[in-house]
C-alpha cells in the first residue's frame, strides 16, 4: 500500500489553487495555508500527475503488507440471482463473462444457488458452461433473508474458496453482496460495466462514477474473494450447450445457520409490465418534443416499428411519461437492438442506460448534442420535420412488402 | 424510537469532465450538497419520530466542512449529530467507511434503528448501509419502502425487491436502508437553522473511538484500489447523416430496411 504525501516546502497560495481544481473528491482542502488530505481522497493520483509538480508524491509504505496467498483461492463464482418467476437473466450474463474470465487464469466457473426445491433450476444452468452448481436447498431458504442467505454465502465461501464472485446488481444481490463481503472483509465494486482478467487472478473492474461523467478502473489487489455486482444488461447471456460437462453438488449446512428473528409477513408478486429493459425495438423521446401532444409522432413511428417508447427524465418528470418508460442512470438500462432517439441531448445520465444498444440513430437539432458521441448514425435535423416524413415511408415500406 | 441516519455530503454535481489528452478534470467551482438520496430516510426518520416519539440523530463521516450535511439534517429536523473525520479515514473505500461508521456507531449511546439512503451519488455504490449492519452485527433489510412499529421490539418493512413487494419483521436494533422515490422529503426550516443548540453536534476523530489501529480505515483500511479514472469512450465508427429533412427521412428509412427493421 501507499500513501500521499504533502511536501509543504512547496506549498504556497497558487499552488493550492491549482491542485484544488484538480481533485474531483474533495480529497484535499487548505487550512491556513496548508494544504491537508482529507477524507474524501481516493488516490486517483490526479493531484500528482497534473498538480504542480513534486508538491504531491506518492510513498510506499515502510512495513510491507502481508501479501495474501492467492493460488489458495481458485474459481470464478457467479450468485444465482432467482425467484419464482425464475432464474433472472443477469445470472446468465454473469455466467457468460465468468467463463470468459476463467479462460484467462485456467479456473473453473460455480454457481451458487440457495432456495427451496431448486433442483431443477440449478440443473438448468449446467448448458450455459458452468463447471460446478453448488445447491444449498432448505425449506428455511424459501424466502430471501438476510441472515440465512449471508449464512450460506458465507460457508460457500469457506468450503470452495473461490478467487472471484459475481453478483446481479438487483436489488437482492446489490444488499446481500455486500453483507457477505463485509464478512470476509475483502473489496466489493458495485456496478461493473466492464470486467478483464489479469494473470494474477486480480480482476480489473471498469465502473462509471460521478453519475457516469468518469470511469474508474478499480483492482481488489490483496484480498480474496474479490466481489463485483453488475447490473442486467450489461454483458450477454451465453448460447446454451448441447451437452454440458457440469455437475451439481449439493451442499449441507448446520440448521442452526438458518436461523434468524426476521419472519416474513407478505411477498406480493410485482405485476408483470411491459419492461423497456426486455425490448428489442426502442422509439425515445425527449425534450425536443415541446407539447405532450407532439408525442403522437413518436408513438405513431413506435407503432409502426413494433417498438417500445421509452423517454428522458424530463419527460419522465413532467408525467408526459410513467418513470417505468425512463431510460438512464435513475431509469431504467437497455440494450436494444434498435435504439431512435428524438430530440435528446444524451447527458451521461441519460446514455448510461443506452449505450449498450447495437444500431442507434439519434436525432437532433443540435450538430454539437452529446448523443452523437454515442449514436451510430447522428442525424442532424428538426425531428418536427423529419418524424413525419418518416413515418410516411415507413408506411409505405410495410405496405410494399405486404403487397 | 431512537434513530440514526447516516448522511453523506456529496459534490453538488455530477457534471465533471476529464479531458483526454491532458487527463485534467474540467469542472466549475466546487459545491457540495447532502446526499439526494439521504433526503428520503432523513424523512422516514423524522415521520418515524412524530408517530412514534424518541430521537433522530444524523452521522456522518466526511472532510470538516462535512458538518454542513449534518446542520442540514438538523434543519430539517434532526436532534443533533455526529462528525466522524480524521485524516486517517481519506481515501476509504466502502469496507473502511462502513468500519469507521461502525466505531463511531458504538460510541454513540443506545439507539434502535439505523437508517440509510439508498445510495450515494458520488460513490454510487449503494453498499454502505448494507456493510455497516454486518460490522455491528445487526440484521439489515434494503429497498424499503414503508416502515411500521406494530410489535413491541420489531419493526415492519415492506421491501421493493425487484419483480416482488416483501413485507417482514424485523427485530430492533437493525439497519434498513431505505428506497429512493418513497415520500417527500420536507425542506430545511429557516426557523430551525436560527435555534440550532450549540451542543447539537459532537466530532469524533481516530483518537476518540475504540479501534485506533490506522490500518483499518481510510486508504489502508480499502480493499479496492483505484488505479485509475478516465473519461468514458466516445464512440468512434458513427456517420453523421446530413441533408434536408426529407433526405434524411430517406436515408434513416434505408438504414430500417437494411437491418430488417421494417418491410
Ligand atoms: C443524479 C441524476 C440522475 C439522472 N438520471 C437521468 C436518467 O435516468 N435519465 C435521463 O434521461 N436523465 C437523467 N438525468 C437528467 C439528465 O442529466 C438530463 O437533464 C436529461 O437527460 C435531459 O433530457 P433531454 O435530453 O430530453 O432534454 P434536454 O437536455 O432539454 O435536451 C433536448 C434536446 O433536444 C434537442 N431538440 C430541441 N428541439 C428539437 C427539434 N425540433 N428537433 C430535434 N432536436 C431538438 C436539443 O438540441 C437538445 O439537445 C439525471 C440527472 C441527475 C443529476
Ligand atoms: N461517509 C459516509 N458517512 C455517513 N454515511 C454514509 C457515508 N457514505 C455512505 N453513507 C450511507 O450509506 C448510504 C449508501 O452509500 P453508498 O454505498 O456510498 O452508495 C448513503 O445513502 C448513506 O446513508
Amino acid at each position: 500500500m501507499a500513501h500521499l504525501v504533502i511536501h509543504k516546502e512547496l506549498v504556497n497560495k497558487e499552488n493550492i489553487d491549482k491542485v484544488l481544481k484538480i481533485c474531483p473528491f474533495g480529497g484535499l482542502e487548505s487550512e491556513c495555508d496548508e494544504l491537508l488530505l482529507t477524507a474524501g481522497c481516493k488516490m486517483c493520483g490526479l493531484c500528482i500527475k497534473n498538480g504542480p509538480h513534486g508538491m504531491i508524491t506518492k510513498e510506499e509504505d515502510q512495513t510491507p503488507v502481508v501479501q495474501i496467498d492467492k493460488s489458495a483461492w481458485k474459481g470464478i463464482a457467479v450468485y444465482v440471482d432467482h425467484s419464482s418467476s425464475g432464474i433472472h437473466n443477469v445470472t446468465l450474463e454473469l455466467i457468460g463473462k465468468a467463463r470468459e474470465l476463467a479462460s484467462v487464469t485456467k479456473e473453473p466457473v460455480y454457481a451458487l444457488m440457495i432456495g427451496h426445491n431448486i433442483t431443477q433450476a440449478a440443473q438448468s444452468l449446467l448448458k450455459y458452461g458452468v463447471d460446478k452448481v453448488y445447491v444449498y436447498d432448505y425449506p428455511a431458504l424459501q424466502d430471501f433473508l438476510m441472515e440465512p442467505y449471508a449464512n450460506v454465502f458465507e460457508d460457500f465461501i469457506q468450503k470452495v474458496k473461490p478467487s472471484s464472485i459475481l453478483v446481479g446488481a438487483t436489488n437482492l444481490g446489490r444488499t446481500l453482496a455486500p453483507r457477505v463481503a463485509a464478512r470476509f472483509h475483502t473489496g466489493l465494486t458495485a456496478d461493473c460495466t466492464k470486467l478483464e482478467m489479469k494473470e494474477n487472478s486480480d480482476i480489473v473492474q471498469i465502473r462509471p462514477a460521478f453519475g457516469g461523467n468518469i470511469m474508474a478502473q478499480i483492482i481488489t489487489p490483496n484480498s480474496r474473494p474479490q466481489f463485483a455486482t453488475v447490473r442486467y444488461k450489461i454483458f450477454s447471456a451465453p448460447a446454451p450447450a448441447a451437452n454440458p460437462a457440469g455437475s451439481l453438488e449439493k451442499m449441507t449446512i448446520a440448521d442452526d445457520r438458518l436461523k434468524t428473528l426476521v419472519r416474513i409477513l407478505s411477498v406480493k408478486e410485482k405485476e408483470k409490465v411491459m419492461d423497456i429493459s426486455e425490448a428489442d425495438v426502442i422509439v425515445a423521446a425527449g425534450r425536443g418534443f415541446k407539447t405532450q401532444a407532439d408525442l403522437d409522432m413518436a408513438r405513431e413511428l413506435a407503432d409502426i416499428l413494433g417498438a417500445q417508447l421509452a423517454c428522458s427524465r424530463p419527460l419522465a418528470e413532467s408525467n408526459w411519461f410513467d418513470a417505468k418508460h425512463q431510460i438512464g442512470l435513475s431509469g431504467r438500462t437497455v440494450h436494444a437492438k434498435l435504439l431512435i432517439t428524438l430530440g435528446i441531448a444524451g447527458k451521461v445520465q441519460f446514455t448510461a442506460g443506452m449505450k449498450g444498444s447495437d444500431c442507434i440513430i439519434a436525432v437532433n437539432s443540435d450538430p454539437h448534442a452529446q448523443i452523437f458521441d454515442v449514436a451510430h448514425y447522428a442525424v442532424v435535423g428538426d425531428l418536427y420535420e423529419i418524424v413525419p416524413q418518416l413515418i410516411t415511408l415507413c408506411k409505405e415500406a410495410k405496405a410494399h412488402a405486404l403487397s | 424510537m431512537d434513530i440514526l441516519v447516516c448522511v453523506k455530503q456529496v459534490p453538488g454535481s455530477s457534471d465533471v469532465e476529464v479531458d483526454p489528452v491532458t487527463g485534467v478534470l474540467k469542472r466549475e467551482g466546487f459545491s457540495t450538497k447532502l446526499n439526494p438520496y439521504d433526503l428520503y430516510s432523513i424523512e422516514m426518520a423524522m415521520s418515524l419520530r412524530e408517530k412514534y416519539g424518541g430521537t433522530v440523530r444524523a452521522i456522518t463521516m466526511g472532510p470538516p466542512q462535512a458538518k454542513q450535511a449534518l446542520l442540514e439534517t438538523v434543519w430539517m429536523g434532526a436532534d443533533g449529530g455526529v462528525l466522524l473525520t480524521d485524516r486517517a479515514f481519506g481515501g476509504a473505500d466502502c469496507l473502511a467507511t462502513s468500519y469507521a461508521l461502525s466505531q463511531a456507531v458504538h460510541k454513540m449511546s443506545s439507539y434502535d434503528l439505523i437508517l440509510c439512503g439508498k445510495q450515494t451519488t458520488d460513490g454510487d455504490t449503494a453498499q454502505v448501509g448494507s456493510e455497516l449492519s454486518e460490522e455491528l452485527g445487526i440484521p439489515n433489510i434494503g429497498n424499503a419502502i414503508s416502515i411500521k412499529l406494530e410489535r413491541e421490539g420489531f419493526i415492519t418493512v415492506t421491501q421493493n425487491l425487484d419483480d416482488r413487494i416483501v413485507t417482514a419483521e424485523i427485530p430492533l436494533p437493525c439497519l434498513v436502508c431505505v428506497d429512493g422515490d418513497i415520500n417527500s422529503p420536507r425542506l430545511p426550516s429557516y426557523k430551525r437553522s436560527k435555534q440550532v443548540p450549540q451542543n447539537a453536534f459532537t466530532s469524533l476523530t481516530l483518537k476518540d473511538i475504540e479501534d485506533q489501529d490506522k490500518t483499518h480505515y481510510g486508504l489502508l483500511g480499502s480493499r479496492t484500489n483505484v488505479e485509475r479514472i478516465f473519461p468514458p469512450e466516445k464512440n468512434a465508427d458513427r456517420k453523421t447523416l446530413t441533408g434536408t429533412s426529407s433526405e434524411l427521412a430517406t436515408q434513416i428509412s434505408d438504414i430500417l430496411k437494411t437491418g430488417k427493421f421494417i418491410g
